[in-house]
């Protein structure tokens, strides 16, 4: 009776477990385009239910981050299964592009982006943009005062007092603008003192929430995290002020999301249909309305109106297809952050 | 979270197996042997791929170390952030081994010598801890205090999370003792206190040894835990370098080192092990030792300890996510991605369990039924593999696959695969001890009536060892449906599990959102601690 039962048992596992195998291997065909995304999974999530919704074209993501998934893709060569490539910041868009990965972007996707959120050969376009902000905890700054420049925070007197993310992508963009606008000694020099003075978390949610429960005074983080936050609950950043550098600062960077269609596409077609809707008027209302609080890029597209106007930031100039992700990264292991 | 419960398993094992010995000598070896011939061929073949599979991930951080070259090495590796690294999780380590063993002994005397009051039901919450991933005692922790971090709160989330893995071989072993030898050191003029350090612990030996071993290999291969309270290890530094350059150089010397570190934590293990043999020789059975009666303030005390830990272990997590069940309310569980996670898991789970015990029969016969230095050697490797970290698996699956078999790369395959590698020895136990208690005369019979020898194993051998075969696959589904790193990096395009799904909303600091997956995982590992803890009790024959 015992072997009876314990047959019956097994074969039933048996033929659950094949139809569960089937239908794994089944579930990898017909997926429509396949997009690398390093956004923010929600954001990329309202852009693809737009898209589908639109043309009837499916689409799965991979998420991960910029430079993750950028080295992947480099790894991967002309055998990715990846058709399109967002990010959050420009470093890992150059990293592909350099690699000669990333097919021209169509002409009509090209004409609907600001020019100035694009780089001039075309090969990706700016798909949403982001600024550099020092947030603080008022009521636990020091009283020294805010900082002048990012630069500063490298001095002494800021010694852990503030907070950063820098296994994220997002603050690897800011120190690539840094190499950018002052080169490797500097950057090489600044990262040391950060190593000193920072206080280490993972992820920019993390530190908002730190400096606003005033575990430490004060962070560096992109601007929307706080706006996202408000739009919710408020619950992490309502003891936050915010600091916008501006005049030129590095820490004023605007850091801009990019998108692209990998020239081994088998679905070319499709991906650079999506790389269209997303800086449609349609795609860039989305940034208008949701709880992204990205800046939209969109010729003529308006930002959250809660936001401080693009325009009015004054950022440093940087050409974003000249950001080097590959030399930030060692540079940052260099200093001993990674 | 990855390798949570690498199973008790190991230290229940080592019970198993000596409980079994009996049943099996009185067949003589030679004549075993002779009526066994040799083991079929497909068998052996089958044992020699699934070995030499299992090698795979430190070949590979071999070969990638030489081809990488000194210079980069030395550029790499001997560098102060990883000598910080270094510092930081061996000094995780010696803080956190020494107090889950006295945690886990302490315990375990409290339960099964002493007269304490309700002892099952302490047992029984001693060991329920397991149930709970490792990073959801993290995430419950650093809810409740969000300032926690470093390695005070990284030895305490450990402590807590993993002390079970000692109390359960360790309350098994005393269960064992025989109190004749503790009677005898008595009667040779020690005090009962000296005879138990002077006789038991060294009984207990293999036990907190083995169980250390396992908390060890946690604490090296653990992420999600160290990555939520802030503390930097070596796991969670490669993974930072893997979230900056995929599978650069710089994450695959770090993995080097790693491995390097899981090596020696081996090597430690089996040098602590000892010669010394305390066995019963002469007939009749060991008697039930004495408990020892535990009066007043000591009562009080004894109660203090075993209570104060369950709410530690198991009330903070418990209560934390019922209270972001309850601030999120009926919402969270709305979200899009439950069902598809959930129906993911289980499949990945299914299959994942299934395949690896499939795998691990060959090796489980042939070790019953023809051992030899050769089968002990593919054993060594199976149990290597399987204390490399997740991350260093998939790290070396990742890179093998997208360089040399893309036909794989990103495929369901790939993630079995490592799940296979990390896995097969948790299925290898159990299933060991189902074939050892299955009498290898049913074979010969079947054999003598006319059947070839696959047909007489599928007719006797295997269809005897299906319950031990099904803990195993259990053991296994359960420690796939936790898992985090392998399926993060090797996972399919658009695949979501529990464990993926939980981080990426805990990243976010959305633990509302994230309180659901946690719920279902803790359900699912359930019916496993209810099976380790009775099977640790049947183990003692009580």
């Amino acid at each position: 009776m015992r072997f009876r039962t314990t047959s019956v048992f097994t074969r039933t596992v048996l033929a659950v477990a094949l139809c569960c195998a089937g239908t794994v291997f089944a579930s990898e065909k017909d997926e429509g385009i396949i997009v690398y995304n390093a956004q923010h999974e929600t954001l990329t999530k309202a852009w693809v239910e737009g898209f589908t919704r639109e043309t009837g074209i499916k689409v799965t993501l991979r998420n991960g981050d910029d430079s993750e998934l950028g080295n992947q893709i480099l790894q991967e060569g002309a055998a990715s299964p990846a058709d399109v490539f967002l990010t959050e910041n420009s470093p890992s868009m150059v990293l592909v592009d350099n690699a000669g990965l990333f097919a021209p972007v169509a002409p009509a996707t090209l004409s609907q982006v600001d020019p100035a959120y694009r780089p001039s050969h075309g090969k990706w376009v700016g798909i949403a943009a982001r600024s550099t902000v020092f947030v603080y905890n008022p009521s636990k700054l020091v009283n020294t005062g805010l900082p002048k420049s990012l630069m500063d925070l490298a001095n002494p007197e800021w010694k852990g007092r503030w907070a950063v993310s820098p296994a994220g992508a997002d603050f690897q963009a800011i120190v690539s603008a840094i190499l950018e606008l002052k080169g490797e000694a500097a950057t090489l020099e600044w990262l040391k003192a950060m190593k000193a003075n920072a206080t280490i978390y993972r992820g920019n949610s993390a530190v908002l929430k730190a400096v606003n429960a005033g575990q430490i005074e004060s962070g560096v983080i992109y601007h929307y995290y706080s706006f996202g936050d408000q739009a919710r609950t408020g619950e992490n950043s309502r003891n936050t002020s915010l600091l916008y550098f501006r005049h030129k600062d590095p820490g004023a960077f605007v850091s801009l999301s990019g998108g692209g269609v990998l020239a081994s596409s088998k679905h070319a077609v499709q991906a650079q249909a999506f790389l269209k809707w997303i800086t449609s008027k349609p795609g860039q209302e989305v940034l208008r309305t949701g709880n992204s609080f990205e800046y939209a890029v969109g010729e003529g597209a308006a930002s959250n109106p809660k936001l401080v106007p693009l325009k009015d930031l004054d950022a440093p100039a940087v050409d974003p297809s000249m950001l080097d992700s590959k030399r930030t990264v060692e540079l940052m292991t260099q200093a001993g952050l990674l | 979270m990855d390798r949570e419960r690498t199973g008790i398993e190991s230290g229940l094992h080592q019970s198993t197996k000596r409980i079994s010995t009996p049943a099996r000598s009185h067949i003589h070896p030679r004549r075993r042997r002779a009526a066994n011939g040799r083991a079929p061929v497909w068998i052996s073949t089958a044992s020699i791929i699934i070995s030499a599979l299992a090698l795979l991930p430190l070949a590979f951080v071999i070969f990638i170390s030489f081809t990488t070259g000194w210079a980069t090495i030395v550029q790499l590796v001997f560098r102060s952030r990883v000598l910080e690294l270094l510092l930081n999780t061996v000094t995780l380590i010696l803080i956190t081994l020494p107090l889950c063993v006295l945690l886990g002994v302490a315990l375990a005397w409290l339960t099964e010598r002493t007269n304490l009051p309700g002892r099952r039901g302490w047992s029984l919450l001693a060991t329920a801890p397991i149930a709970v991933p490792a990073f959801v005692h993290s995430y419950g922790w650093i809810s409740l205090i969000p300032s926690l971090h470093g390695l005070p709160a990284a030895v305490l989330v450990s402590v807590l999370a993993y002390f079970p893995f000692i109390y359960l071989p360790v309350a098994a072993a005393f269960r064992r003792l025989d109190p004749a030898i503790e009677d005898v050191a008595q009667s040779l003029g020690l005090s009962p206190g000296a005879a138990f350090f002077r006789v038991v612990v060294p009984q207990l030996r293999l036990a907190m040894g083995g169980g250390a071993l396992l908390v060890g290999i946690h604490l090296l291969a653990e992420y999600g835990l160290f990555a939520m309270i802030r503390f930097d290890t070596f796991t969670t530094a490669i993974f930072d370098q893997f979230q900056s350059s995929f599978s650069g150089p710089a994450a695959n010397m770090l993995a080097g080192v790693l491995a390097l570190c899981c090596l020696a934590l081996l090597s430690a293990e089996v040098a602590t092990r000892g010669t010394a043999r305390y066995a019963r020789v002469g007939s009749g059975s060991a008697r039930t030792p004495p408990l020892r009666r535990l009066k007043g303030a000591w009562l009080a005390v004894a109660l203090v300890l075993p209570a104060l830990i369950s709410a530690l272990a198991l009330g903070v997590p418990v209560f934390i996510l019922c209270k972001w069940l309850v601030a999120g309310g009926a919402d969270v569980w709305r979200a899009a991605d439950l069902l598809p996670a959930l129906e993911q898991t289980l499949l990945l789970c299914a299959v994942g369990a299934l395949i690896t015990t499939c795998a691990a029969m060959p090796i489980a016969w042939l070790s019953i039924r023809a051992p030899g230095p050769m089968i002990r050697i593919m054993e060594g490797c199976n149990y290597i593999s399987s204390a490399l970290p997740g991350i260093v698996v998939a790290l070396a699956l990742v890179t093998i696959t997208i360089r040399y078999a893309q036909p794989i790369y990103q495929t369901v395959v790939t993630v079995l695969l490592a799940y296979l590698l990390m896995f097969l020895p948790r299925a290898l136990v159990s299933l060991r001890t189902g074939i050892a208690q299955a009498p290898v005369e049913l074979e010969d019979v079947a054999r003598s009536l006319g059947r070839s020898p696959g047909q007489a194993l599928r007719a006797t051998t295997f269809r005897l060892a299906a319950p031990g075969a099904a803990a195993g696959a259990a053991m296994t589904f359960i420690a796939i449906s936790s898992e985090l790193t392998a399926t993060l990096l090797l996972s399919p395009n658009g695949t979501r599990t529990l464990a993926t799904s939980f981080w990426a909303m805990s990243s976010e600091i959305d633990y509302a959102a994230a309180a659901p997956y946690a719920l279902i995982m803790i359900l699912l590992s359930l019916p496993l601690t209810w099976l380790l803890y009775s099977q640790s009790k049947r183990v003692a024959g009580r």
